[in-house]
Parts: structure tokens; C-alpha cells; sequence
């Protein structure tokens, strides 16, 4: 069985991939994978019958008990044959009702088929976990197929209500079924029906179960979605409204009546509601006009009738009810599939405009009077049988001194009528002569197009001659109720009973409500419904989407000051309610490490605040900048040199890079506005400091055990081979983070220089070719060698390139002394950074110092000059050399980033000693370097020629 | 272990100070709160720390328990580094605010502020035109854009306005 569910599966995800060949003659293929099915089921049969269950079952997952576990018995047996056999007449019957190359043909065969396959699972189904997967797996496919033509906002609308009603559903009915589980103690089905609990928690999950149930059945409240999904293609109709997906529900309540018929508010609940569909559905039925329509409302009709029925408890209306759903889904689906062919042959459902089809195609006619027979239940069908055997079991109960049998027997009594009504309109509708209408033109009728129908009219009539054998078949399922006093068979005769007198009025009353046809629409008019339950859903749908929109607007107004503010606000009330659980405060507070740190202090604080105060940019800048060199100062008293020296450097490129900035920007910083108010930002700023504050005093309370850093002296001495333990600690045993802030630094780079350069990212410095740069040389130290020169020289090689205004020849002089000496250093810084303060960040912070003197020495003429290679290189061969650092290890068998050293004794010069991680710190050493040039050529020299460019253009429209 | 005091009181003004610039919409300010806050993160760990000590160079005669905790110090120096990437990009990008808007303030979501006022969400037909971002001429997505492409137009014009006038007249 779990093999047949696997070739549903996998034929349907190949049937896209044929269609393309075969066009419609696909559903041949499709059709023979359910037909083989039941013909597995038909030679499984005799062995089910007699009793025994066949069970197959995979373990799935062990630890909680889940196992993917099909149980195959009576009811499963003819619910799988509903299912396989009528799901293989349907796609035999769509392989005329489509066109070939119509849009999304594979989609649909493959999806009825997986849909088919997720049935024929369902009912076979053991493990209630399973079982809720293949019910919401069918939600989902019927949601594709009633959504087939996707263009037409009718469909989707459709599709997506019938999607919500039955997850819906399917979400309480999940809940149900774990709570039974739970009490059972099993997640079999068969166990929690056998072990049959009782008790409020029972009812509680028994209700939620059946919840689903109803919603999937289309039962009142839930039942607005089957018209509605009238918009799918009839082969669709014909197979999950009539025989599938709708008896799913069926199916459940079936399964859960043997044990849990008795539970308080079983009978109630099933009796009302369904009672109430089938005189809903009944009355509405009579009043549509288009002939699907007619049948939509005939579904929800019978359903109710079949809810009521099934649902009812004792053996004999078990027997019945299942007779019932065999009958209905026989007759349902030929109704369906007639419709589909009157639509191609007519051109139009509208039984307002359809005349005289009965004599055109008379073979169509009698088919759809053998269904319309069983549905209204003439002999010698089976849904004669079936309603005799329901009448006679509710008239039995209420003699046993059951109300509920009389309740049932005469709302179902009613809805017989109703029956008979909208049967006989569905049949004068489609193939009676009206008078005034234009008939319907002759056409061929295709034999294999009517098969289906014929097959499954026929069936009815069959089954219903054959009605002791059908029987036969249900007695397994009927036994599973304690049995009556005499227990009923299904027969076509059973003499003279009041059921049949019953079900003779009722037909009586029946014909005649058609034949007032025009008096009961007045009366219908008169009493329309103002507000249906589809009106409710659509209703709550869009107010639905209004509290959204409100709530949305609420809290997202597009500001992000405002969001900063709620996300600072959220933050600072999380953190205080943590902080009122903790235990954990420090032995002891002193006031200070040093006493120079106070005056530092009192320096910084008053930076600060007086830079939220500026009121001119270069002011803000340089109060910000007071407080990072206080801060390196702080690092330099705390016993962090490397920090120290790191942050001087940075913030000393940091206000370059403002200035460069800020000198295209107005020199004021405008009024202070903001959509948050100025008190409010100032709370959450106190309120955020002192709350960090106190986080950093408990967290430092917390720190009670001893840090791992105390081993890092020894690893980094004797594994890294360096004495500075926090380069060693860098570029070796947190490797992979400054790996990471490498790449942060590359992004930032390429942002700056994105967001600058408009065009392109290669950068247009005006370069010095190397012979022009050797001539210049040249020429300069002939000129300083002849002392009759007064010609006043440049000291740098864009010296003539600036206007006079521009130069400085003091700084000019300076930074030609000084621009080699910084090389060297920052080289030192580099190679000594191991053992020392310094290390590769130090170093090429220096040199980005040192093209920052240039630059601003002798503009971007000067600054090309300088760095003749571009950015983006420098870039990548940092980021090469550390990845390089980082995998070449692996080669030697060795983890990744492992260091290792070489050592030389060179005799007179010393020892020479050389650490792989040097070469990392060489990769973090150029990518700082190229972060720094690409600042510079971005906000300095590309600020430069845009600049310039701009008074050409002022010029030309001043 | 303990703390001190001085550091504390620090920090939390720097980081009073950072937010209140921070929560501004001026985009100068937000980065001058962003170093701000950038600051005083640093001073937060270097508090965690604990005491101060001798620094973390290995050298004969001094106790791993003297040294400082290099661990913090590891993440600081990392930190350092990456507040330079991330204030250069935000300078870019007032540079860039500057070029095209002339002004550098944080701007206002369109689509929320919309919601905001009550544009009904639109159904299924108003959907269609306004399906694409970028017609025939792409419009940029700051609202206060300056439009370049006028300007050249407009100085294009002048040009040959300019030329016309010369027209007639003999090269000097």
C-alpha cells in the first residue's frame, strides 16, 4: 500500500514532463495508476472482508512513537475503492473535457493525481500524525486545482476561501488529535478509537477533531466554501466535491462513531448542524440558476444528510450511512461530469437558456435520470436502499425511546423533499424544452466522453440490485457498533414499511414543490437571507486587513529616529527587568586606577557634551576627536599600549577623512530637528547610559571564575612564538575574527568608493609615468647642483600642478622629509609588532598617515604620484595573503591558521627568526593600507574633480 | 573583581551623549553619535577587563595575573579598526545625501508614511500601472533628489543660447 502511495507520487511528478508530448492523452496515464489501485484493492478484498486488517507500517521516528502506518479494513477498503475508482473515470473523462496545449494541462494532471494518491492515503491511514498531514496535503492540492485558471479573480478568490476554511480546521483538528493521542497513549488510530477515553479532556479534543471534520465536509458554518468552488473545472467538481475531498470528513466521523458516539455533545452537535445543512443547502438549491450551482447545493444538502446519518451511533444507521456515501458518491460525480458535458455541448450552464438538449442527446439524458434516480432514491437503486435502511434505523431508535430518532427522521424528511425538488429542476433545467428558448444545435456525441458517467450511473443501479452483497460488504464496519435487537439489512424490499410510505410522501412532496416551482421562488424572494455566511467571511477577511493596516500604521512611520528610539526604549526595559533578578555585585568599588585618570576624564565629559551642543560642523568634529584621544590616553593608563597607539592613529585618520568631507559641506549644522522630541531623546540617552552602566558593574560582579586569558601568555610564548600577546592573539588564535574584519573593511572600501565614484570604481589619479618621473629627478638635481639656479623648485613632483594659492612650502618641505621616514617606521611597526607594540594595523595606519601628508601637501596630482597602484589591488592582496595564511596549513595535514616559525642564525648579524603570522599581519598591514588610500582618493582627490567640474557648468548657466 | 568609577561615570555620559545624537536626523550628528557610542563601547569592555595592569607583553618576571586581560584588548583593537570602516562609509554617504538632495537628513519612508495617512490598500486593478519601479526614465529613489538630468538640459540650452549670440559676431 505505502508502494502504491509512492508511484501516485511519482507518476504525478512526471506527468508535467509527458504532457508536453501527449497532450491530453496523458490522463490515460494518469487514470491507469488509480485504476490499478483498486484493482489491487479488489484482489485484496476477500481477505479484508472476512475480517482480518492488513497493516503495513514504517517506523519513522522511533523516539516519540511516529511511524508512517496504513491499516487497511472494511471501512478503509471502501473508502479506497470510492476514491480509486472514481478518480480513474474522472481522468479518463478529462482527457475530452480538455483541449490540448490549453495552459497548465501538466500542472493539473499532475496535482489530480498527487491529490488521488494524498486520498487514497488519508483513508488508509493509521497514525493520526499522518493522517493530519495528508489532510492538510489535500487543503493544499485542492487549493491548486480550484485555482486552475489562475487569470480569473473568481477562481483564486475561491481556491483561497476553500484554503482557509479547511486549514482552518485542519489547525483544531491537529489539536484534537494530539490531545487524544495524549490521553490514548498511542498516536494509532485504531488504538484511540478502541481505547475509547472519556472525561472533559476527551470531549474537549473530540469536539476539535470533529471541528475539522465538518469544516472539511462543508457543514454548517463552514459550508460557504463549496459554491464558491464552483469555479474549478468540473472534472475537479466532479471528483473532490462529490467523492473525495468532502467524504474525508465523512470518514473521520465514521472512524471516531464506534468509540465515541457516546460522548456528551456528540449527538447534539452532529444532529443540529447537519439537519440544518441539509435544509440550507435544500431551500438554496432551488433558487440558483446555474445547473453547477444547483448541484453545489445539492452536495452541501447531502452531506448534511449523510452527517446526521453517519454520525447517528448505532449499528444499523452505520450500515445505512455508508450505503449512503457509496450511493452518493456514485450519482454525485456522474451529476458533475453530465454538467461538464452539457457545458461543451451548450455552451452555457444557465438552465434559463438551455432547451430541448433532451432530445438531442438522449443517451445524456437517461444517464443523468439513473443518478438523478439514486440521488432522490427510486428503486431499484442503491440510494433506494440505502435511505430505506436510514429511515428504518432512525424510526427504530425513536421507537427504542430515542428523541434524537425523531428529530433526525423528520429533518431528513424534509430535505427528501427538498431533494426531489431540486432534482427535478436540475433535469427540466438541462434537458427539458422551454418554451421561448432557443434549442440547442445537434451535435456528435463522443462515445468515450460519456463512459464515465455511464460506468458510474450504472454502478448505482447495480450496486442497488446487488444490494445483499453491498451488505456484505459495510457488516465488517456495522460490527463494530454493538448490535440492536434485529439488525437491518440493506435490501431493495424490505414489505410494506413506514419508511416507505415516508420516502413516498416525501417524493410526492417533492414533485409537487417543483411543480409550484414559480409560487415558492416568490416566497423564497420574500424571505432572502441579508447576510449568508460567505458575506461573514468576506466581511472578516477585510476587517482583518484593516486592523493590519491600523496596527501597521501605528507602529511603522517610516521614521527612523522614531524606530531607533522604540528599539532603544524595548532594549533599556528588557535589560532593566533582567537586571532586577540578578544577584551578582562586585567585592569593591574604587574610585580610580590613576589619579591623572580624573583629569582625563573631566576633559572628556566636557568634549562630549559641548559636542551635542555645536552648533558649527568642524567644531562637532574636533570635540569628538578630544574624546578619542582622551580615550587613547585611557588605554595607554589601562596597560593596552597596542590600543593606545591604534587609536591615536585611527582618530587621527578619522578627523582627516571628516575634514575632507566637510569642507563641501555648509560650515553650520543646521537647527536641531527631529520627529522624536528633544527631552525625550535626552531621557533615553541618560536612561541608556546609566543603564550600560550598571550592566557593565554587574557583569563584572559575574566574573567571578578565572579568565582563559590567563593561559594566552603561555600559548602565545610558546605556540605563537611571540611575546605581545595580543598581536599573537590577532593573527593566530583569533584568527578567524580578524579574517572577518578584513572583510568588513574591503565592504566599507568599496562602499566609500561606490558611493563617490559615479561611473566607474578604477580610479582616474593623474599618474606619473616612471620615465617622466626618472626625467623630473633628473632635471631637479642638475638644477640643485648648479649654484647659478635661482629658480625657486618644487619639493614635491606635483609641486607646479597647484596653483600658488595652494602651496605651502613650509609643509611641502616637511612632508618630503618626513614621507620615507614613515615608511620605514610603519615597516618596523609591522615586523617588530610580534614581540612589541605594534603589529600589522599600527603599521599601515602609519602609512595611510604618510599619504595623508602627501595628499594634503600637494593635492591629487601628488597623491597619485604617491600610490601608483590602485585600491581595489591593494585590497585583494591582503585579503589573499591572510586566506593564504589560513589554507595553505591544510596542505601539511596541519588545522587551518597553525603558525609555525623558521629560524636562521645568520652568525655576525644575529638570529633571525621568522613567524608564519607575520604574513598574515602583511595582509592585514595592505588591507589597512588600501582602506585608507581608498578614503582618500574618494573623499579627497574624486571630491576634488567633482568639484572643479562644477564651476565650469556654474559658469556656463550663470 | 572590581570596578572603577571613574570609567563608569564616562561611559555613561559618552553614551548619553552618542544616543542623543544618535536619535537626530541630521545625518552629521548621527555620525558624530556613532563615534560617540563607538567610544563608549570600547570603554565597556575595557571595564570588563577588570584592573589595570602591566601591559601584555610577555617578559621575564611578570605574572600572567599582573597582565592586563589581553582578551578584551583583542576585541577592542578589532573594534577600533572597524568604527573607521563604518564612519568613512557614513561619510560617504552624507556626501552623497549632500550631491543629491542638498541636505543630509535621514528621510521619511514613503510607503509608510502613506499607510500612515490612509491610502487605502489598493485592490487588484490599481495594481497594474503602477506595477514597475523604473519607467521609461528612472527616477531616483531619494524624494528630494535634485534632477540632474534638467540640469544638463538646462545648461545645454544656455550653451547654445550663448552660441546663438555669438553668432553674428566677428572672433576676437
Amino acid at each position: 500500500m505505502i508502494a502504491i502511495l509512492s508511484v501516485f507520487v511519482l507518476v504525478a511528478l512526471l506527468l508535467p514532463l509527458l504532457t508536453r508530448w501527449m497532450g491530453t492523452r496523458v490522463f490515460f496515464v494518469a487514470a491507469a495508476v488509480p485504476a490499478a489501485a483498486a484493482a489491487h484493492l479488489a484482489v485484496l478484498g476477500p481477505t479484508v472482508l472476512s475480517g482480518r486488517a492488513m497493516v503495513e507500517s514504517h517506523a519513522w521516528v522511533p523516539q516519540i512513537g511516529l511511524s508512517i502506518s496504513l491499516r487497511l479494513d472494511t471501512l478503509s477498503w471502501l473508502l479506497a475503492l470510492v476514491v480509486t475508482v472514481v478518480g480513474a473515470l474522472v481522468l479518463l473523462y478529462c482527457v475530452r473535457y480538455f483541449r490540448s496545449g490549453e495552459e497548465g494541462l501538466g500542472r493539473f494532471a499532475a496535482v489530480l493525481l498527487a491529490f488521488a494518491g494524498a486520498m487514497y492515503g488519508l483513508v488508509l491511514a493509521d497514525d493520526v500524525f499522518l493522517l493530519f498531514v495528508l489532510w492538510e496535503a489535500t487543503s493544499i492540492l485542492s487549493y491548486l486545482l480550484i485555482g486552475h485558471y489562475t487569470a480569473r479573480r473568481a477562481s483564486r478568490g475561491a481556491a483561497l476561501q476553500a484554503l482557509i476554511v479547511t486549514t482552518l480546521g485542519g489547525l483544531a483538528m491537529l489539536v484534537g488529535l494530539v490531545m487524544l493521542s495524549v490521553e490514548a497513549g498511542s498516536s494509532r488510530l485504531s488504538a484511540i478509537v478502541e481505547a475509547a477515553p472519556t472525561g472533559g479532556f476527551t470531549v474537549v479534543a473530540v469536539m476539535l477533531v470533529l471541528v475539522g471534520a465538518l469544516s472539511k465536509s462543508a457543514i454548517f458554518p463552514f459550508h460557504f466554501w463549496l459554491p464558491a468552488a464552483m469555479a474549478a473545472p468540473t472534472p475537479v467538481s466532479a471528483y473532490l466535491h462529490a467523492a473525495a475531498m468532502v467524504k474525508a470528513g465523512i470518514y473521520l466521523i465514521a472512524r471516531f462513531a464506534p468509540g465515541f458516539s457516546d460522548l456528551p455533545g456528540w449527538h447534539e452537535v452532529l444532529l443540529i448542524l447537519g439537519l440544518a445543512t441539509m435544509l440550507l443547502g435544500g431551500w438554496t438549491a432551488l433558487r440558483q440558476h446555474d445547473l453547477k450551482l444547483v448541484l453545489a447545493y445539492g452536495t452541501v444538502s447531502q452531506l448534511g444528510f449523510l452527517v446526521v446519518v453517519v454520525g447517528f451511533g448505532s449499528r444499523d444507521t452505520a450500515l445505512a450511512g455508508i450505503a449512503l456515501l457509496l450511493a452518493h458518491a456514485m450519482y454525485k460525480a456522474t451529476l458533475f461530469l453530465v454538467v461538464g458535458i452539457v457545458d461543451h455541448r451548450a455552451g452555457t450552464r444557465d438552465l434559463r437558456k438551455l432547451s430541448g438538449l433532451g432530445r438531442r442527446s438522449p443517451v445524456l439524458a437517461v444517464i443523468a435520470a439513473l443518478a438523478l434516480a439514486s440521488m432522490v432514491g427510486l428503486p431499484p437503486t442503491l440510494g433506494f436502499a440505502a435511505k430505506e435502511a436510514a429511515f428504518g434505523s432512525m424510526i427504530e431508535a425513536g421507537g427504542a425511546g430515542e428523541w434524537m430518532g425523531w428529530l433526525a427522521l423528520a429533518g431528513t424528511a424534509v430535505g427528501s423533499v427538498l431533494t426531489a425538488a431540486y432534482a427535478a429542476r436540475f433535469f427540466w433545467g438541462a434537458f427539458c424544452r422551454k418554451p421561448g428558448v432557443e434549442e440547442v444545435r445537434p451535435a456528435k456525441e463522443h462515445a468515450d466522453f460519456l463512459i464515465s458517467p455511464a460506468v458510474l450511473a450504472a454502478g448505482g443501479i447495480a450496486l442497488g440490485l446487488l444490494a445483499p452483497v453491498v451488505d456484505g460488504w459495510i457488516s465488517g464496519y456495522a460490527a463494530s457498533f454493538p448490535p440492536g435487537a434485529h439488525p437491518a439489512h440493506l435490501a431493495l424490499w424490505h414489505g410494506w414499511e413506514p419508511a416507505l410510505a415516508i420516502s413516498a410522501l416525501s417524493l410526492l412532496l417533492g414533485a409537487g414543490l417543483f411543480a409550484l416551482r414559480r409560487r415558492v421562488s416568490a416566497v423564497q424572494d420574500r424571505f432572502a437571507l441579508r447576510s449568508t455566511a460567505s458575506s461573514l467571511y468576506s466581511r472578516a477577511m477585510s476587517g482583518i486587513d484593516r486592523v493590519a493596516a491600523s496596527t501597521t500604521s501605528l507602529t511603522q512611520r517610516g521614521s527612523l529616529p522614531f524606530y531607533l528610539g522604540v528599539i532603544l526604549l524595548v532594549f533599556s526595559l528588557a535589560v532593566t527587568a533582567a537586571l532586577a533578578f540578578t544577584r551578582s555585585w562586585p567585592r569593591e568599588v574604587r574610585l580610580w586606577d590613576y589619579p591623572a585618570q580624573l583629569a582625563i576624564a573631566a576633559v572628556m565629559i566636557v568634549a562630549a557634551i559641548a559636542a551635542t551642543r555645536a552648533g558649527k560642523r568642524f567644531q562637532a568634529v574636533v570635540l569628538v576627536g578630544v574624546t578619542g584621544f582622551g580615550m587613547a590616553a585611557m588605554f595607554a593608563l589601562q596597560g593596552a599600549p597596542d590600543l593606545a597607539l591604534t587609536q591615536v592613529l585611527v582618530e587621527i585618520v578619522t578627523m582627516v577623512a571628516f575634514v575632507l568631507v566637510l569642507r563641501r559641506l555648509p560650515a553650520r549644522l543646521g537647527k536641531q530637528h527631529g520627529s522624536v522630541h528633544k527631552g525625550v531623546r535626552l531621557a533615553i540617552g541618560i536612561v541608556f547610559g546609566v543603564l550600560m552602566a550598571v550592566v557593565a558593574v554587574v557583569a563584572l560582579g559575574a566574573r567571578t571564575a578565572s579568565p582563559i586569558s590567563l593561559e594566552w601568555p603561555d600559548l602565545a610564548y610558546e605556540l605563537g612564538h611571540g611575546r605581545n600577546v595580543v598581536n599573537v592573539a590577532l593573527v593566530d588564535l583569533r584568527g578567524w575574527d580578524t579574517m572577518g574584519e578584513l572583510s568588513v573593511l574591503i565592504a566599507a572600501a568599496t562602499g566609500v568608493a561606490s558611493l563617490i565614484f559615479i561611473s566607474s570604481r578604477t580610479d582616474m589619479l593623474p599618474r606619473v609615468a616612471r620615465s617622466e618621473a626618472r626625467r623630473t629627478a633628473r632635471a631637479r638635481l642638475r638644477r640643485a647642483s648648479d649654484p647659478s639656479n635661482s629658480d625657486r623648485g618644487s619639493w614635491l613632483l606635483a609641486g607646479r600642478t597647484l596653483g600658488d594659492r595652494n602651496r605651502s612650502i613650509l609643509l611641502e618641505v616637511v612632508v618630503r622629509l618626513i614621507f620615507h621616514s614613515m615608511i620605514v617606521v610603519s615597516i618596523y611597526l609591522l615586523l617588530v609588532g610580534h614581540n612589541a607594540p605594534g603589529g600589522g594595523f599600527a603599521g599601515g595606519l602609519v602609512v595611510g598617515m604618510a599619504l595623508v601628508a602627501r595628499y594634503l601637501a600637494g593635492g591629487r596630482v601628488e597623491l597619485g604620484a604617491a600610490a601608483p597602484v590602485d585600491a581595489g589591488k591593494l585590497l585583494g592582496i591582503g585579503l589573499v595573503l591572510a586566506a593564504g595564511t589560513a589554507l595553505v596549513p591544510l596542505f601539511f595535514g596541519a588545522d587551518v591558521l597553525t603558525s609555525t616559525w623558521f629560524e636562521l642564525d645568520l652568525g655576525v648579524l644575529g638570529h633571525l627568526e621568522f613567524v608564519t603570522s607575520t604574513v598574515f599581519d602583511v595582509g592585514v598591514y595592505l588591507v589597512v593600507i588600501g582602506l585608507v588610500l581608498d578614503v582618500l582618493r574618494s573623499l579627497g582627490a574624486e571630491l576634488d574633480r567633482q568639484y572643479e567640474e562644477e564651476p565650469r557648468r556654474k559658469a556656463v548657466t550663470s | 573583581m572590581s570596578v572603577s568609577l571613574v570609567l563608569l561615570v564616562i561611559m555613561a555620559v559618552l553614551y548619553a551623549c552618542g544616543i542623543y545624537l544618535m536619535l537626530e536626523r541630521s545625518m552629521t550628528r548621527v555620525l558624530l553619535g556613532f563615534l560617540l557610542v563607538g567610544n563608549a563601547t570600547n570603554l565597556l569592555i575595557i571595564i570588563v577587563a577588570g584592573a589595570a595592569g602591566s601591559a601584555p607583553i610577555v617578559t621575564d618576571g611578570v605574572d600572567a595575573e599582573q597582565m592586563t586581560d589581553p582578551l578584551p584588548e583583542a576585541l577592542i583593537l578589532t573594534a577600533i579598526v572597524i568604527t573607521f570602516g563604518v564612519s568613512a562609509f557614513l561619510l560617504a554617504l552624507i556626501y552623497r545625501s549632500w550631491r543629491l538632495a542638498r541636505q543630509d537628513v535621514v528621510q521619511d519612508d514613503a510607503d509608510d508614511v502613506a499607510m500612515r495617512s490612509g491610502v487605502a490598500i489598493r485592490g487588484e486593478a490599481g495594481a497594474a500601472e503602477s506595477d514597475t519601479e523604473f519607467g521609461t526614465r528612472a527616477r531616483a529613489a531619494v524624494s528630494s533628489a535634485r534632477d540632474l538630468e534638467a540640469d544638463d538640459e538646462d545648461a545645454a540650452e544656455v550653451g547654445r543660447q550663448e552660441d546663438d549670440r555669438y553668432e553674428g559676431e566677428e572672433p576676437p
